[in-house]
C-alpha cells in the first residue's frame, strides 16, 4: 500500500515537473507581453516628446524588471499621424499601449473604442489633484469619464515683428483693437516696405487644422457668431460672422497683404513663416500659437535668439473691438492608454511617469506649452522660460475650444475648403459660405444644424 | 492537317503523362490534375480577389476610422453611392480623371512612345542608346522619387522656372496655375518608356520584306506607316493602350506629391478623392465606394480594348 502511495506521489511529482516545464514557455510568453508600445508623433520641428520618452524609457525599465518600453515615433504631419494611429488601432497586434492624442480627436476616438477609461486609475493617482479643471475636462469623454491626460495646452495670439512695425510708423507694443486696425497696419507695412509680407493668416486645406486654429476661428469667434451651439448641440450655418471672416481672409489675400495663395496652400508654409520670413525680417505679423518660441529658442528647429527682442505678442482683436477685446483658441495634446492594451496598469504607470512634475516641467518649457499642472505653472523656471509666457498664458481668459464632437474633423475640413475656395477666387464669399452650409448639413443631417 | 499538327505540337508536352496516354483527343482532365495550381489560385483569391471583395463590401457600409462607426460599422445599402452621385466634387473628379487618362496615357504616352520607337528604328545605335536611357530613366525611378523630381521641376522656384528665368522669362507657378497640365506632363514623362518599349518590340517583328515590297511599289513614308506598319502592330497598340490606361487610372503618388489634388479640387482625380475621403476624413465606406467606381471605369476601358483586340486575332 505504502508503495503504491509512494509511487503515486512520485508520479505526481514527475508529472508536475513536466507540467512546470511545459508552463515555463507560457510564463516567458507573459514576459514577452510585458512590452509597452508607445506611439507618438515626431517631426523635424517637434522632437520634445521623443526626447522626453527616450529619457524616461531606461528609468521605467529599471524600475520594472522584465518590462521593455518600445518607442514607436511616427514621422508625419498631424493629419497623417492621426491616420496612421487610427490604422494601428484596428488590430490588437499593432494597437499602442500608450499614445499621443490631439484633444480635438479625442471624443471621436473614444466613440471608436480606442481609448481606455482611466477613471479607476486616476482615482489612485496622487498627482491628479495637481491638474487644473480645464485640463481634466480636456481629457473627458461624453460620458464624463476620464480617457486622457493633457501634456499641456496652448493659446493663439498675434506675433509681430517690432522692427517692421516701427519702420511702418506703428508704435510698439502694438495691440490692434479691431480687424480694421490689422488691415490698416498691414497696408502701412505694404506701402513702407514693399518686399515684406505685411500680415499673414493661414488659409486653405494645406495647413489643415492650422488654418482654422491659427486663423479662421480667431476671426469667427470675434464676430459674436460661433461654429457650434453648445446649448442646442447644433452646428451653426448661414451666420453673418462666417461670411465676414471669409471676407477678411479674402481681403488679406486679394490685397496681397498675406503670402500668395499658391504659397498659402503649401502644407509647409508654416515652416517658411518660422524658419525664413520672421528671422529674415520679411514678415510683419501672423497669428500663431503660444508654442511659437519653441521653434526659435536654443535647440529649436529654427534657432533665432534675437526673437526675444524682435518679436512682440498681442491678443487677436474682436471684429469691432467689442468685449472681451480679445480672441484666442486653445487645443493641446494628451497621453492616453490604448483600449486594447494587455497591461493597463503598467501603461498608466508609464503615463504618470511622463507627466510627473519634473517631466511635465521639462516638457512645458522645451515645447513652449502652457502648463496644466498647478505645481508646474508656479515654478519660476517655467515662468522665466521665455519673455512671452505671461502674455500667452493670460489669453486663457479669452480662449475658446473647438467643439469636441466626433463630427468635428469633417466640419473642420469643410471650413478649410471654404477658405481655400475664397482665397483662390474659385468661389465668392457667399457661394463658399453656402457650399459650407450644404456640406455641414450633409455631414450631420438637417436636424443638427441651426441658423 | 499538317497545320493542325503543328498547332497542337506545343500542347503535347502538357498532355504527356499517364492521363495523356488515352489518345490525343481532348478529354476532360481529372480534377486532381488541377492540384498543382491550387496554391496559386488560393493565393490569388486571398491577395487579389480578397481586397476587391472586401472593398466592394465596405462600400455598402459606413465603416470609419474613428467615431462610433469604427466600432460597429453598419450596412447602409446604396447610401454611399447615392451620396457620391450627388457630391459636387464627383463629376469634376470624374472629368479630371478622364482628362488625365486621355491626355497623359492615350495621347501623350502612346503617341510619344510610338514616335520615339519609330525614330529609334532609323537612328544609329549611339542615339538609340542615349535616347533610350533618358526615356527609361524616368520609368525605373520609384514612383515617389519620380513624383519628387516632377515636383521639384514644376514648383515655383523649380528647375523649369529657373530655366525660363535664365531665358529672361518669368514662369507661372505651374502646380498652382496649371495643375492638370503639370501632372499630365509629369505622367507622360514618367510613363512614355513603357509604350516605347512595347512599340520597339512590336516594330522589330514587322518583316522588313513587306516594308521593302511596299517601298518598291512606290509607297511613301506616311503610306507605309499607315497601311503597313500600324495594321501589323495593331494588337500591340491595343494591348499597350489597355495597360497604360489601367496604369494611369491608378496613378496616385505622383499627383498626391505634386498637387495633393489642389488648388481647391482642380486636380482631384478619383484616386486622390478616394484617399482623401477614406484616410483624411476617416470615411472608409465612402472611400471604398469611390474605389469601386474606379474599378468599374477600369473594367469598362478593358472591355472596349478587349473587343478591339478580338478581330485582329482571327
Amino acid at each position: 500500500m505504502h508503495r503504491t502511495v509512494r509511487l503515486a506521489v512520485s508520479v505526481l511529482a514527475a508529472t508536475s515537473m513536466v507540467a512546470l516545464v511545459g508552463c515555463s514557455p507560457t510564463a516567458e510568453d507573459n514576459g514577452d507581453a510585458q512590452t509597452l508600445k508607445i506611439v507618438y508623433q515626431e517631426t523635424d520641428s517637434f522632437t520634445a516628446l521623443d526626447t522626453l520618452f527616450t529619457k524616461i524609457k531606461p528609468e521605467f525599465e529599471a524600475a520594472h524588471e522584465g518590462v521593455t518600453v518600445e518607442l514607436q515615433p511616427i514621422q508625419a504631419n498631424d493629419d497623417d499621424y492621426s491616420t496612421k494611429l487610427a490604422l494601428s488601432q484596428q488590430s490588437a497586434e499593432t494597437a499602442p499601449d500608450v499614445f499621443y492624442e490631439d484633444t480635438f480627436r479625442l471624443r471621436s476616438d473614444i466613440d471608436a473604442g480606442y481609448l481606455l477609461n482611466l477613471d479607476d486609475h486616476v482615482d489612485g493617482w496622487d498627482d491628479w489633484s495637481q491638474f487644473n479643471e480645464g485640463a481634466k475636462a480636456a481629457g473627458m469623454g461624453d460620458d464624463g469619464s476620464i480617457y486622457a491626460v493633457p501634456l499641456g495646452t496652448d493659446t493663439r495670439a498675434i506675433w509681430y515683428s517690432k522692427p517692421i512695425l516701427e519702420a511702418a510708423g506703428i508704435t510698439v507694443p502694438w495691440q490692434p483693437e479691431s480687424w480694421d486696425d490689422i488691415l490698416k497696419a498691414a497696408r502701412a507695412i505694404q506701402v513702407s516696405q514693399p518686399d515684406v509680407v505685411p500680415f499673414n493668416m493661414y488659409a486653405g486645406k494645406g495647413t489643415g487644422e492650422g488654418t482654422v486654429m491659427q486663423s479662421f476661428y480667431e476671426l469667427l469667434y470675434g464676430t459674436g457668431d460661433e461654429l457650434y451651439n453648445e446649448d442646442e448641440q447644433k452646428w451653426v450655418v448661414g451666420s453673418e460672422g462666417f461670411k465676414d471672416s471669409l471676407e477678411f481672409l479674402k481681403t488679406l489675400y486679394d490685397e496681397k497683404l498675406a503670402v500668395t495663395p499658391a504659397e498659402a496652400l503649401d502644407a509647409n508654409v508654416w515652416k517658411k513663416v518660422f524658419g525664413e520670413l520672421f528671422p529674415q525680417g520679411k514678415l510683419g505679423g501672423t497669428v500663431e500659437g503660444s508654442y511659437t518660441p519653441s521653434f526659435w529658442q536654443e535647440g529649436g528647429s529654427y534657432a533665432w535668439p534675437e526673437y526675444i527682442d524682435d518679436m512682440g505678442v498681442a491678443a487677436f482683436p474682436t471684429q469691432d473691438g467689442d468685449a472681451p477685446q480679445g480672441v484666442s483658441m486653445s487645443g493641446g495634446w494628451t497621453l492616453a492608454v490604448g483600449a486594447k492594451t494587455k497591461n493597463a496598469d503598467l501603461a498608466f504607470e508609464f503615463l504618470t511617469l511622463a507627466l510627473n512634475q519634473e517631466n511635465a516641467l521639462w516638457y512645458n518649457i522645451n515645447n513652449s506649452q502652457i502648463a496644466v499642472r498647478t505645481d508646474v505653472a508656479s515654478e519660476p523656471s517655467y515662468l522665466e522660460a521665455n519673455p512671452f509666457v505671461e502674455a500667452v498664458t493670460d489669453l486663457v481668459s479669452v480662449t475658446h475650444y473647438r467643439p469636441a464632437t466626433s463630427d468635428y474633423p469633417k466640419i473642420s475640413a469643410e471650413v478649410q475648403a471654404a477658405t481655400e475656395a475664397v482665397i483662390t477666387g474659385q468661389l465668392s464669399v457667399d457661394d463658399a459660405a453656402a457650399a459650407y452650409d450644404a456640406a455641414v448639413e450633409g455631414i450631420v443631417g438637417a436636424d443638427k444644424v441651426t441658423e | 492537317m499538317t497545320a493542325g499538327l503543328i498547332a497542337s505540337a506545343p500542347a503535347s508536352p502538357a498532355s504527356a503523362g499517364p492521363a495523356g496516354r488515352g489518345g490525343r483527343r481532348r478529354r476532360p482532365s481529372p480534377a486532381w490534375r488541377l492540384l498543382p495550381v491550387v496554391p496559386a489560385i488560393v493565393l490569388l483569391l486571398i491577395f487579389l480577389a480578397g481586397p476587391v471583395v472586401w472593398s466592394f463590401y465596405g462600400s455598402f457600409t459606413n465603416a470609419s476610422l474613428t467615431g462610433t462607426n469604427a466600432q460597429n460599422p453598419a450596412w447602409i445599402g446604396f447610401d454611399n453611392y447615392l451620396r457620391l452621385f450627388s457630391d459636387p466634387v464627383f463629376p469634376l473628379s470624374l472629368w479630371l480623371t478622364v482628362v488625365f487618362v486621355v491626355a497623359s496615357a492615350i495621347i501623350g504616352q502612346n503617341f510619344l512612345g510610338l514616335g520615339i520607337a519609330l525614330l529609334m528604328n532609323r537612328a544609329n545605335s549611339a542615339v538609340v542608346g542615349v535616347v533610350g536611357t533618358c526615356v527609361v530613366a524616368a520609368w525605373v525611378l520609384p514612383e515617389i522619387v519620380a513624383a519628387f523630381v516632377a515636383y521639384a521641376y514644376f514648383s515655383q522656384d523649380g528647375t523649369l522656372n529657373q530655366i525660363l528665368a535664365a531665358l529672361g522669362m518669368t514662369g507661372p507657378n505651374w502646380l498652382y496655375s496649371f495643375p492638370m497640365l503639370a501632372i499630365v506632363l509629369a505622367n507622360v514623362w514618367r510613363g512614355t518608356a513603357f509604350s516605347m518599349m512595347v512599340y520597339r518590340a512590336a516594330l522589330g517583328d514587322v518583316p522588313i520584306e513587306i516594308t521593302e515590297a511596299a517601298m518598291i511599289d512606290g509607297a511613301g513614308g506616311a503610306k507605309r506607316l499607315f497601311l503597313i506598319t500600324i495594321p501589323m502592330i495593331k494588337s500591340s497598340i491595343t494591348t499597350n493602350l489597355m495597360l497604360i490606361t489601367l496604369q494611369t487610372l491608378s496613378v496616385f503618388t505622383l499627383v498626391w506629391v505634386m498637387t495633393a489634388g489642389g488648388p481647391g479640387n482642380q486636380s482631384t482625380i478619383l484616386p486622390v478623392m478616394a484617399f482623401q475621403e477614406a484616410f483624411r476624413f476617416s470615411d472608409i465606406g465612402y472611400g471604398t465606394a469611390i474605389a469601386t467606381v474606379m474599378l468599374l471605369i477600369g473594367a469598362a476601358f478593358s472591355i472596349i480594348y478587349i473587343r478591339a483586340l478580338r478581330p485582329s486575332k482571327g
